[in-house]
């Protein structure tokens, strides 16, 4: 077990399996498909991201770098926020990104029903330690645990 | 709450304009929180742009969301274009595809471009993601803030143009010009502009500009790469033929990594004006020559169930294509044809661009010469295009690197793509 402490973008708590990106992660190209056809499991249809490709993203601790790509990145994870098939939480070895900031904005503002936690500044060592299927555990102050 | 806000921006958020007015003065101030914004500052351009140009059934929260803000009265306080539509009659689609369109994807079309000229459309027709075309006309100035969206619009934005723009998601580039303000950090900042990368070309031959962009993407991700050796081939002037590659080599730094603003030597204008004192402390270094640009093309993973199938569609013009674009390749695809002893070409290709471009285009001479060339012109947006089963499973092939990576079109070149169109497709 290792804990890791990062900053609070937006607050709660969450208990999840994790799922890790290496890379950045493309919000559009990895929601877009699962939105539009009704993947409960909101599968990550980006075809550049072997870590992620395939892998479900609704309900899982999604751990990455940044996003990446189109500027409807906010709006697509908003609505997957909306749509309840967001990730757990979302855990950032970087510093936000400006895209998945105004999802996360977006969602917690807008959004009366839905708690998704997002935490930045976790480091490196967080994205070199954590393993897709680990358990993760978000606490209100931003540690994360991970198992 | 960290960001320091005048009386007229308290009172906002207070509730003064009312409640939905306030839930949008909290987004932002909560966005510039996220990012250490020490105030917010009024957006100068003359026009905003919107990423979100399409009636998609699925996106009903967004729609939701206009609806919450029309219903408050609350207006954007600049007129705004927005990116191209979805649906084109003129692009070449089956019966089925034609259903899955109109029936069910994009149901929601007339719907939204009624809401969005409820909120302040600047033209029923100003649908491009190239908005900063002289034909179009939301072409900010030098130094002007924006509260734009559509990352290659923001990247040609703040590089090519000077003006200073975050790359704000879709939602958040309305909110900014409904209540004039934006958090001031990122590439607002004189800081935030500074490069942190120094790119090295070092290649034989000028770089395609889409490859050359997304190397650079996927190496520096969101950071300002400060490009030398690019002049040799593109000169020192903002010409046409330099704009235009810069618009597509823009346009593969920001999809393929997250790019906002990108400086070249001697020729962007900021570079110009401040040459090396534009580099942070500790840059990094990426030399780019023909082989690492290979290595990149390479690495292209190619989705097609059979990787050998007869392309049956070519698009070109993701971002769209400039009058200055539209003309070279006319001439190029005549040529072409002409060697290969074809009269049209042989794979259905469409090219795209603003219909401000497309109306000054079809003025030309030109216009009837790519049309007997069988090259069919459309302002739609071919990602959106691209995005339904049906065509997801078609084997489409591009020369847009944007296309690639968030759908199956597959890259090539421009000079494969024209071999393909005008000598036959890859069997």
């Amino acid at each position: 077990m290792k804990e890791f402490k990062g900053r609070v973008v937006t607050p709660g708590t969450a208990s999840a399996t994790a799922v890790v990106s290496h890379g950045g992660f493309n919000t559009l190209a990895s929601f877009q498909k699962s939105l539009q056809f009704g993947d409960k499991q909101a599968k990550c249809g980006d075809q550049n991201n072997p870590d992620l490709y395939g892998k479900p993203l609704a309900g899982v601790a999604l751990c990455l770098p940044q996003t990446i790509g189109s500027t409807t990145g906010g709006l697509v994870l908003y609505c997957a926020c909306a749509m309840k098939k967001q990730p757990a939480c979302m855990l950032f070895a970087n510093h936000i990104d400006s895209l998945a900031a105004s999802g996360a904005v977006l969602a917690e503002v807008w959004i009366d029903d839905v708690t998704m936690p997002v935490i930045d500044c976790l480091g490196n060592e967080f994205l070199d330690y954590v393993k897709t299927g680990m358990k993760i555990t978000v606490k209100e102050d931003g540690t994360v645990v991970v198992d | 709450m960290s960001v320091i806000l005048t009386d007229e921006q308290q009172a906002i958020l207070d509730g003064s304009k009312g409640s939905t007015m306030a839930k949008v003065m909290k987004t932002l101030v909560m966005f510039g929180e996220a990012f250490g914004a020490e105030k917010m500052v009024p957006v100068t351009s003359k026009y905003n742009h919107l990423v979100t140009s399409f009636g998609l059934g699925v996106l009903q929260p967004v729609y939701d969301l206009m609806n919450t803000l029309i219903e408050a009265g609350v207006k954007s306080g600049q007129k705004f274009s927005a990116d191209p539509r979805p649906c084109d009659p003129n692009v070449p689609k089956n019966f089925l595809q034609n259903l899955i369109f109109n029936k069910f994807m994009y149901n929601k079309q007339d719907f939204y471009e009624n809401q969005l000229q409820q909120l302040g459309l600047m033209d029923k027709d100003a649908f491009t993601c190239t908005c900063y075309m002289d034909e179009v006309g939301n072409k900010p100035k030098m130094g002007d803030v924006l509260s734009w969206s559509e990352s290659s619009a923001v990247v040609y934005a703040n590089s090519v143009l000077g003006a200073r723009c975050n790359r704000n998601s879709g939602i958040m580039d309305i909110m900014g010009s409904i209540v004039g303000y934006v958090p001031y950090f990122g590439l607002l900042t004189d800081e935030g502009r500074k490069a942190t990368w120094v790119i090295k070309i070092e290649t034989e031959k000028k770089p395609e500009a889409q490859l050359l962009g997304s190397a650079i993407g996927m190496k520096v991700m969101e950071d300002v790469p400060f490009v030398k050796g690019l002049d040799k081939w593109l000169g020192t002037e903002l010409t046409d033929e330099a704009c235009t590659y810069l618009k597509d080599f823009g346009a593969a730094t920001a999809s393929n990594g997250a790019v906002g603003l990108y400086h070249i030597e001697n020729l962007t204008p900021e570079a110009k004006l401040q040459g090396e004192k534009l580099l942070a402390d500790n840059v990094r270094e990426y030399v780019i020559d023909d082989a690492e640009l290979e290595r990149v093309k390479s690495n292209y993973p190619i989705v097609w169930k059979d990787k050998n199938a007869k392309p049956k569609l070519c698009f070109i013009g993701c971002p769209h294509m400039s009058l200055r674009q539209l003309k070279d390749w006319t001439d190029r695809v005549e040529a072409s044809l002409k060697k290969y002893g074809n009269k049209k070409v042989v794979i259905p290709t469409v090219f795209t661009a603003a219909p401000g471009v497309l109306k000054e285009f079809n003025k030309t001479s030109y216009a009837a010469r790519l049309k007997n060339a069988g090259i069919v012109t459309s302002y739609i947006c071919p990602l959106m295009y691209m995005n339904n089963p049906l065509c997801a499973k078609m084997p489409v092939i591009t020369s847009s690197n944007k296309l690639r990576t968030y759908t199956t079109a597959r890259y090539y070149t421009d000079d494969e793509i024209l071999v393909q169109i005008t000598k036959g497709g890859n069997k």
